[in-house]
């Protein structure tokens, strides 16, 4: 016991000693979500000078609704990435789901079906793709044992060639139903005034949040990311965990792109293409390592908001938009750096 | 003396194609001692841990657990009959916590609507438990039961797997090379580890390179070859030049001179 307390001592008295780059590294290490918070913080201060309507209510309402896309998007990535996977298809699926819930409610009065189907059957419908495209994707990593990269950058070309199957490459300017668009209203907040898109994407996250800490189910997520065979001998059905985070995540996608009608007011086949990356830049600058087991989903969110606030500051503060592309670019570099150095205080 | 065994294996073969991993081999494990299973590369030490835990299914041959026969069909079937296993390979997850990892697979829910419904974790009442498991095995050098287990030396995380395992394992535990990752000191807490097990009454299968281990803390030795038992010896009867003997063949051990039943 006497040796066990003069251990103990020494190991403290080694932690005093850390250097001061230890410490950060280690309180990094903790809570990896804090180095996001702090660039996002000092990045609106630094915006805030070059432009004195960046700091507004209305200015960030609009950043708002601009990140709510990608950051609904990006709270169905986080789910992937935290099991050391990678979606490249989740732009695809969502504008696919979109297509087919517009499809579904307008009807193809041209080939023999002029009437839609009803909105409650459509909805779901739409839904349910995603979350079947997802599964596509699960089955694929699972069963058939190929790497997320690959399937996904697969699946991606498949789900996009389906949409353009489905709409003939054009853009088709559909009478929505007002079901579809509920996403596209306004509401004030106090000084805010944002699109319900906006609190329908807060409350993605507070459910993905809640399930991911709260549930036996989210600590395997983290588990099987973390170490899958130690997840497989601890008697989690690895398959069974990532099968359905690939199926949730689809389902998260395929409520963005409801997000993403309510928007534009359109369902477009070519909304969707930058999401796939946006999606995965929101997630890796917010933290979330892309080797899996370590992350949060608001530090997702948070990164979604600093590619937001990026855009909106480097324009507002007159930056051409091709130096706003390097800067995302530069960012995204900064974040893995920062994890990988955060990842060696493990040893 | 007729205590009958907590576990026993009869003719048990597993082969993988042309390979005869296991070939008609016995196993007994009776009520509170440790049996070490000793063997060269080949000789079937994992493929019968493999069969007793469930994570491979026998060709051939019986598993009888407490008087009942066993027919494990997949992993966690032998869990579920009161098996559980600690492997080699720190099977534990760096970035969650110590009570986590304890509970991993087997996360307690709480109580009323919020567990049933919302299936809320009681984080709380595990951290509690774990704590109660981490002391009961006497693991003092554990301070905060909520660091995370990469914080840990290699020797604590390997604890943590022991101490799931011993509250979770109702019948008995086994123990696949736990000490083959591990440093001196390190592998000198396993040890502790296992007497402590063995202590409060859990039957122990220990598979082991290490003779001196081996010797320390096996109350009987079984030795592999082949595919089959070739002897069970005690540490009190045979020295480990003979045991390595055994082991390579240079030496077989008449039946009355084994150690067949418990020395316990």
């Amino acid at each position: 016991m006497s040796q066990d307390t003069a251990t103990y001592d020494a190991a403290s008295e080694f932690n005093d000693r850390a250097s001061l780059s230890q410490k950060v590294q280690a309180t990094l290490h903790k809570y990896p979500w804090l180095s996001s918070t702090m660039v996002l913080v000092v990045a609106s201060i630094i915006f805030s000078f070059f432009n004195e309507n960046f700091l507004t209510p209305s200015n960030f309402s609009l950043i708002l609704q601009q990140v709510a896309i990608v950051g609904a998007v990006a709270a169905g990535q986080t789910l992937i990435i935290l099991t050391a996977g990678i979606d490249l298809s989740c732009g695809a699926i969502a504008v696919f789901s979109s297509m087919t819930m517009a499809k579904l409610v307008q009807g193809t009065p041209g080939e023999g079906i002029p009437n839609g189907l009803a909105i409650w059957l459509a909805f779901p419908i739409g839904l349910l793709v995603g979350m079947l495209g997802g599964g596509i994707n699960g089955f694929l990593v699972t069963k058939v044992k190929l790497p997320p990269f690959i399937v996904t950058l697969g699946t991606y070309n498949v789900f996009l060639a389906l949409t353009l199957t489905l709409t003939k490459g054009t853009v088709p300017s559909i009478e929505m139903d007002p079901f579809l668009l509920t996403l596209g209203n306004y509401v004030n907040l106090g000084p805010f005034r944002v699109t319900t898109g906006v609190l329908f994407m807060f409350a993605m996250y507070m459910v993905l949040a809640f399930v991911l800490r709260y549930t036996s189910w989210g600590r395997h997520v983290y588990a099987v990311g973390d170490d899958i065979d130690a997840a497989r001998l601890a008697g989690i059905s690895v398959n069974r965990v990532l099968m359905s985070v690939y199926m949730v995540a689809g389902l998260t996608f395929a409520l963005a792109a409801w997000i993403v009608i309510g928007r534009v007011t359109v369902a477009s086949p070519n909304t969707g293409g930058d999401l796939n990356l946006d999606a995965i830049t929101a997630v890796v600058i917010g933290g979330t390592s892309l080797f899996g087991g370590r992350g949060t989903i608001f530090g997702s969110l948070i990164g979604a908001i600093i590619v937001g606030v990026f855009r909106n500051g480097l324009t507002l503060a007159g930056v051409d938009l091709y130096y706003q592309l390097m800067a995302i670019g530069l960012l995204i570099i900064f974040a893995v750096s920062v994890d990988q150095w955060i990842r060696k205080a493990r040893k | 003396m007729s205590k009958s065994p907590i576990l026993q294996a009869v003719g048990l073969t597993k082969s993988y194609g042309r390979v005869v991993a296991l070939d008609g081999s016995d196993l007994e494990l009776f009520p509170g001692e440790v049996l070490a299973v000793v063997g060269d590369n080949g000789a079937g030490k994992s493929t019968m841990i493999k069969c007793l835990s469930g994570a491979e299914i026998p060709d051939e041959g019986q598993i009888i657990l407490d008087g009942q026969q066993m027919s494990f069909k997949r992993p966690n079937d032998g869990r579920h009959a009161g098996i559980e296993t600690v492997y080699q390979s720190l099977a534990v997850a760096p970035a969650l916590d110590i009570a986590s990892n304890l509970f991993l697979g087997r996360e307690m829910r709480k109580k009323g609507p919020l567990g049933s419904v919302f299936r809320m974790i009681d984080s709380s009442g595990m951290r509690k438990a774990a704590k109660e498991h981490i002391s009961a095995l006497g693991i003092g050098t554990i301070q905060n039961i909520s660091q995370a287990v990469e914080t840990l030396s290699g020797g604590q995380r390997q604890a943590v797997a022991v101490a799931r395992a011993a509250a979770f394992g109702q019948k008995l535990i086994i123990l696949d090379e736990p000490t083959a990752a591990l440093g001196v000191r390190e592998s000198r807490q396993v040890l502790k580890l296992i007497e402590s097990l063995r202590d409060r009454g859990m039957p122990v299968i220990l598979i082991s390179h290490n003779m001196p281990q081996v010797f320390e803390v096996a109350d009987r030795i079984q030795i592999q070859r082949l595919g089959k038992r070739a002897a069970v010896v005690t540490p009190k009867t045979h020295s480990m030049n003979d045991v390595v003997a055994i082991m390579t063949g240079a030496m077989t051990v008449d039946k009355k001179d084994q150690a067949l039943t418990p020395v316990r």
